[in-house]
């Protein structure tokens, strides 16, 4: 696999971000350190990785939700901006947060909650009742309060709130970790459609990594604020080229009721404040070579040196 | 041989039947799987187990382990099995263990109790423990906190806890849902390993389909508060009898690619 084929311009470019989280008294952490993506219209493209490796401060620097240190991201040519509490004129990307029990509003009906998306897009002839329908659940839902629904339908209704707005890029942060194993799939599958029907572009960050593999069209692997790995899901998934990647499907356990232990990575994912130098996965790659130690393998899509572009 | 025999268990919470006649047989050295969606009454059994049932809550039926009745049993004779005979590892490694106690203290306040082990002894036990979890630098980490530890390593601790006691059932509620897949592996082969070596009766509930097949001998499947589907691992993964247990595993997102 040579280039990464992004057919169109892409909607969505991040290039070599640092994003890095500052506490008084403390030494700054990166926890993004150089990534680079790219998202196309009507692609979806799933990042996965160990938790705190970085995916959310990446999604979070997306959506213009914090600072950016060094590097940059463009939508639709555009340069991100940090989001300003009174202009909000960045409402092409929109986001689906992890936890629908805290990112919808309590005390307001969904229905209002939804019309507010309404009114950014200047859309006045959907109704929230129909963007309820277009999630799977009844017209009539509009005029509960967020307490009257189960895990799944919770976050429904915030796939409903973020597609109110029109947006041209999606962003799920996890969006299915909190939800029941039955109810994961399908909502992963409805992000999916609802994003490709619209034309506008998936950017779903996950840890399981079985369901990025039925949603996503292209993955990016990301470990300790780097993109290790990036390319098409059923090439990633058939021959894992880095490390990290191969050590990530291993560990998958499947239900096939052989009793297979799945295989195990040793060791912990480094402190973010220090990263070990030269390769950022060198001190638990089964296959370190000396030069993985000194030289840090900066390239794409396989950031290995085992992988090196010719 | 059985370790742990629950017979009929019925829990009624506030006129609501959360339970409604579950049998399950634990056996030494066999992990036992518990599957199901939440709400379905897994956690609620693992917790009935242990007499830990929320206030207001009436169970019938029987628990029976090693010829006595959990469910009729004193407080004070209930007391000795908790943590004795009977240990629990839960689902979120950083709520489950005390914040502001060093690990060894925890490690070693209830051996000393149970086991009316001396400072010296317990602290010993205490370590060797951290050891067979395989936590690093031993020692060292008696004396740590559990926010000193990662996310992996505070769930092998509470897996050390458990163990402290010698008990002869574990049970797992979810041991591995809050943690990522290269630790989960770790943790699943950890468990696997303890129950083969110390012939523990293991009841592992979770809704991981996955984790489940890789190292539960028996696998039952909760439904309503009903085993709906119980037997050997190969079976109900592979030949699935009942439509709730097809319906569950044709959810998983493996099923469509394969």
């Amino acid at each position: 696999m040579t280039p990464l084929p992004t057919t169109t311009a892409p909607l969505l470019a991040v290039d070599d971000l640092v994003v890095e989280h500052r506490t008084p008294g403390r030494p700054s952490v990166r926890a993004v350190a150089g990534a680079s993506l790219r998202v196309g219209p009507g692609e979806v493209v799933g990042l996965v990785g160990e938790s705190g490796c970085g995916k959310s401060t990446l999604a979070r620097a997306v959506c213009g939700l914090g600072p950016v240190s060094a590097g940059s991201i463009t939508f639709e040519g555009e340069p991100v901006m940090p989001l300003g509490l009174r202009k909000r004129r960045h409402t092409g990307v929109q986001m689906v947060f992890q936890d629908p029990y805290t990112s919808l509003n309590p005390r307001r009906r969904v229905g209002d909650q939804i019309a507010d998306g309404l009114r950014t897009a200047g859309d006045t002839a959907t109704s929230p009742a129909d963007l309820l329908e277009r999630v799977g659940l009844p017209r009539e839902f509009a005029g509960r309060h967020p307490h009257e629904f189960s895990g799944g339908q919770r976050q429904r209704v915030a796939i409903a709130r973020a597609l109110a707005a029109r947006p041209r890029l999606l962003i799920g942060d996890e969006p299915i970790s909190a939800l029941d194993a039955s109810a994961q799939a399908q909502v992963a599958r409805l992000m999916r459609d609802l994003a490709v029907e619209s034309g506008a572009g998936l950017l779903f960050i996950s840890h399981d990594l079985s369901v990025v593999r039925l949603i996503a069209d292209r993955v990016a692997v990301m470990y300790l604020g780097r993109i290790v790995e990036v390319g098409r899901t059923e090439e990633v998934w058939a021959e894992p080229r880095h490390p990290y990647t191969k050590a990530l499907l291993a560990a998958i356990p499947h239900p096939d009721g052989m009793g297979v232990l799945p295989a195990e990575l040793p060791g912990d994912v480094p402190d973010p404040a220090a990263p070990p130098a030269g390769c950022r996965f060198h001190p638990r790659c089964p296959l370190v070579m000396d030069r993985c130690r000194e030289e840090d393998p900066a390239f794409g899509p396989v950031a290995c040196w085992l992988h090196e572009p010719k | 041989m059985t370790a742990l025999d629950i017979a009929g268990l019925k829990v009624t919470i506030a006129g609501r039947d959360v339970l409604r006649g579950v049998d399950l047989r634990l056996e030494p050295g066999k992990v036992h799987g518990l599957a199901g969606e939440s709400g379905s009454g897994k956690t609620m059994t693992g917790l009935a187990v242990l007499g830990l049932l929320p206030h207001g809550s009436r169970a019938t039926g029987a628990i029976r382990l090693g010829g006595r009745d959990l469910l009729t049993l004193p407080p004070k004779e209930l007391n000795k099995v908790r943590g004795g005979e009977v240990a629990m590892v839960f689902q979120d490694p950083a709520t489950s263990l005390h914040p502001m106690l060093t690990v060894g203290r925890q490690l070693t306040e209830h051996m000393r109790h149970h086991l009316g082990l001396g400072k010296a002894e317990a602290r010993a036990r205490a370590v060797e423990l951290l050891g067979k979890v395989r936590i690093p630098g031993a020692e060292e980490a008696y004396r740590r906190y559990p926010h000193q530890f990662s996310g992996g390593m505070r769930q092998r601790i509470a897996i050390a806890v458990a163990l402290a006691c010698s008990p002869k059932v574990l049970i797992a509620d979810e041991p591995t849902t809050a943690l990522d897949v290269t630790v989960q592996a770790g943790v699943l082969r950890l468990l696997r390993g303890l129950c083969d070596e110390l012939g523990l009766a293991v009841l592992l509930v979770t809704h991981d389909l996955g984790v489940m097949s890789a190292v539960a001998d028996e696998v039952s499947v909760m439904k309503d508060g009903l085993v709906v589907e119980s037997g050997p691992r190969v079976q109900v993964l592979r030949t699935p009898e009942h439509p709730y247990t097809r319906s569950l595993l044709e959810s998983l997102p493996d099923a469509e690619v394969r």
